[in-house]
C-alpha cells in the first residue's frame, strides 16, 4: 500500500500541532494538576489547569513525553477548552471519543473545533489510546479533582 | 529430515498473508512466534483423535493423552540436555515459571537481610516475582549494570554477589537489546557465594542451543509460544533436588496422592505442582514444535539469525537518525534490534511500518527500568527468527527509509 492512506491519520495540521504543540509547559498557579500513564507504551502526561472566578478553564498547560498523535492530540484539547465550563469540557471528551471509536452523524466541528482533523485516528485502532490520553486527563482533573493546590 | 531454511517458510502458513496491501514481514518474534502447520495439525489431530483428561483413566483416550503429554518432558530434556525429564514442569510460560520459583521456593528460604539479584536489563516478569517476595521477607533487590555491549559485567557482578546474596536470576538474552549474558561466569560466582542461579531463557532458548549442564545453573524459565508452540504454554526446569523442596502453588486435582479430611500428600516431582486439569493440547503441540526445532538444528537457527544481523545491522545503521540501542557488533544482537529514528515516537515509526506490511513492537517491551537507563520513554523493536528472510530485512530497511521520508 502507497503510504498515502498514512495522510488520513498525519494531516498536516496534526503535523504543525505536535511539532509545536500549544500551550506547552506548566502553570504554577494550577488549581489542578494530574498526571496519567499509558501504560502500554510507557507515555506520560502531565497537565495542570488553571480556573477562572466562575469556575470556567482559564489556562491549562500540559507537558510529558508520547508520539505525534498523543502530543497533537493535547495540543489541540487545550487549544479548544480554554473558556470552557467543566460541564462543557465533559461533553466535549465524550464527543471526543465518540468520534474515534463510534461516530454518529453528530456536528462533532461544532463541539471539538479543530479536533476533529484526528477523526482519521479511528481507522488506526491501535492508536486510539494515543489519542485519547489527553482528552481523559482533562475529564479527570475536573471531574475528579487531580490534586487540588491550595 | 533436515530442511534448509530457505525452505521452511512454506510450514508457516500465517506469513502467506498481505497486511495493508503488502505481503507480511513479521519481525515480531521476540513477543511471541508464528506455528508451523505441523504444531497447528498436532492440535487438531489431538482434538480429533485423543482428546481426555491425562492421569485420570484406564480408558483408551485417556491412556493416548496421558503417554502425549508426558513425551514433550522427554523433548524438554534432550532440548536443554536436562538431566533427567522428571525435572521438566508445565506451567502457562516464563511468567508463571518464574512466580512459582519466587513463591515456592525463594520465599522459604529468604530472610530480612538477604539479597536477590538482578540486572536493569531484565523483564517485568523477571522484577516484579522478587520485589513481591522481598515484601514478604525483608530481603533486598540489588541491580547488575550493563556494560556497551549490553550486557551484564563480571568485574560488576563480582562486586554485588557476595556473601548476602541468596539468589541470582537472570535474562541469559535481553528481550530490549538482544545481548547475551556471560550465564556461565555468574553462575559459577554465585554457586560461589552458595547463591542460586535462575536464568529466563524466554529469548535464549527459541534461538540457540542451551544446555543446563554445561551452564551449570539451577532453575530455567521459557515461554512455549515463543518457540513455535502453543500459547499457555512454558517450562520450568529445576535442578531434582531444588524442586523437591520448592513448595507448589496450585493445589487441588491431579497434584494429590492422598487426600485425608484435615491433610493430603502430594504426588512427587515434577507432578506436584500441576495442580488441576492442565493445557493438554498445549503441551502436545509444544512437544510438535521442539521436534521440529531440534530437527533444524539451534546451531543452525543461531547462525541464521546471525547473518541476517550482520547483514541488517550495518544497512540500518546507514539510515539517517537511526538511534541503536545496545551493542554497534551485530554479534551481540541475538536476532533482537531496538532502535528509533530520531525525532520520532516509536510508535508513529511502527504505524508507518504497518502500513507497509512490516510488523515491529513499539513500547516498553515490558522493560521499564531498561528504559530509564537507557534515557527512553519507549524503543522501537524488530525481532527475527528462523523464517525470517534477507528480503524480510531489506524490507524493514526500505520502509525505514520510506518513514523518514514521510516524516521529513
Ligand atoms: C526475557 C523475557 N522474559 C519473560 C517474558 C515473559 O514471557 P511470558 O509472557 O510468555 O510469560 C518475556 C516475553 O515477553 C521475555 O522476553
Amino acid at each position: 500500500m502507497s503510504l498515502s492512506s498514512l495522510d488520513n491519520l498525519y494531516r498536516q495540521m496534526i503535523l504543525e500541532h505536535a511539532n509545536q504543540p500549544h500551550h506547552h509547559g506548566n502553570l504554577p498557579t494550577a488549581d489542578k494538576q494530574i498526571e496519567l500513564r499509558n501504560p502500554t507504551c510507557g507515555d506520560v502526561l502531565e497537565l495542570a489547569v488553571k480556573l477562572d472566578d466562575s469556575g470556567k478553564i482559564a489556562d491549562v498547560a500540559f507537558s510529558g513525553t508520547g508520539c505525534t498523535i498523543s502530543q497533537a492530540s493535547a495540543s489541540m484539547m487545550t487549544d479548544e477548552v480554554i473558556g470552557k465550563t467543566p460541564a462543557q469540557v465533559a461533553e466535549m471528551v465524550e464527543a471526543f471519543s465518540e468520534m474515534i471509536t463510534a461516530k454518529t452523524d453528530k456536528d462533532y466541528e461544532k463541539l471539538l473545533g479543530d479536533a476533529v482533523v484526528l477523526e482519521g485516528v479511528a481507522q488506526f485502532p491501535a492508536r486510539i489510546k494515543c489519542a485519547t490520553l489527553a482528552w481523559k486527563a482533562i475529564y479527570q482533573a475536573l471531574q475528579e479533582g487531580g490534586h487540588e493546590h491550595e | 529430515m533436515v530442511k534448509k531454511i530457505s525452505e521452511l517458510r512454506a510450514d508457516f502458513p500465517i506469513l502467506d498473508q498481505t497486511v495493508n496491501g503488502e505481503p507480511l514481514v513479521y519481525l515480531d518474534n521476540a513477543a511471541s512466534s508464528q506455528k508451523p502447520k505441523q504444531v497447528i495439525q498436532k492440535l487438531v489431530d489431538y482434538y480429533e483423535h485423543d482428546n481426555a483428561n491425562v492421569h485420570r483413566g484406564v480408558h483408551t483416550l485417556s491412556q493416548r493423552a496421558t503417554q502425549a503429554y508426558e513425551a514433550t518432558r522427554d523433548k524438554v530434556k534432550r532440548l536443554i540436555n536436562a538431566p533427567s525429564e522428571r525435572e521438566v514442569v508445565y506451567t502457562k510460560g516464563t511468567t508463571e515459571a518464574i512466580n512459582w520459583i519466587a513463591r515456592g521456593y525463594a520465599q522459604k528460604i529468604l530472610k530480612p537481610g538477604d539479597e536477590i539479584v538482578l540486572s536493569y536489563a531484565e523483564h517485568h516478569s523477571n522484577i516484579v516475582p522478587w520485589q513481591q517476595v522481598c515484601e514478604q521477607t525483608g530481603a533486598k533487590l540489588v541491580y547488575l549494570d550493563l556494560n556497551k555491549r549490553g550486557q551484564v559485567e563480571l568485574a560488576d557482578a563480582k562486586q554485588k554477589i557476595g556473601q548476602k546474596t541468596k539468589l541470582v536470576s537472570l535474562a541469559q538474552v535481553s528481550n530490549v537489546l538482544g545481548a547475551l549474558n556471560p550465564i556461565k561466569e555468574i553462575a559459577e560466582l554465585a554457586h560461589a557465594n552458595q547463591a542460586i542461579m535462575v536464568v529466563d531463557g524466554a529469548q535464549s532458548v527459541p534461538h540457540m542451543p542451551v544446555d543446563v549442564q554445561a551452564l551449570d545453573i539451577d532453575f530455567l524459565a521459557f515461554s512455549g509460544h515463543k518457540m513455535l508452540g502453543p500459547t499457555g504454554t512454558g517450562i520450568l526446569w529445576g535442578k531434582r533436588e531444588l524442586l523437591e523442596l520448592m513448595s507448589p502453588l496450585d493445589f487441588g486435582g491431579e497434584m494429590i496422592d492422598f487426600v485425608e479430611l484435615d491433610h493430603s500428600t502430594f504426588k512427587e516431582v515434577p507432578w506436584k505442582f500441576e495442580g488441576g486439569t492442565q493445557n493438554i493440547a498445549g503441551v502436545i503441540g509444544l512437544g510438535e514444535a521442539i521436534d521440529y526445532l531440534l530437527s533444524i538444528g539451534l546451531d543452525q537457527i543461531q547462525a541464521h539469525e546471525q547473518a541476517l544481523m550482520a547483514d541488517v545491522l550495518p544497512k540500518l545503521q546507514q539510515i539517517e537518525g537511526f538511534e541503536l540501542y545496545g551493542s554497534p557488533d551485530p554479534k551481540d544482537h541475538l536476532g533482537i534490534i531496538s532502535f528509533n529514528l530520531a525525532g520520532l515516537h516509536p510508535h508513529d515509526t511502527a504505524t508507518v511500518l504497518d502500513m507497509e506490511g512490516v510488523a515491529v513492537r513499539a513500547g516498553h517491551h515490558c522493560a521499564q527500568p531498561m528504559m530509564r537507563k537507557l534515557g527512553v520513554p519507549a524503543t522501537a523493536r524488530a525481532s527475527f527468527y528462523l523464517y525470517n528472510t534477507q528480503e524480510d530485512a531489506d524490507k524493514l530497511v526500505d520502509a525505514l527509509q520510506k518513514t523518514r521520508e514521510f516524516f521529513k
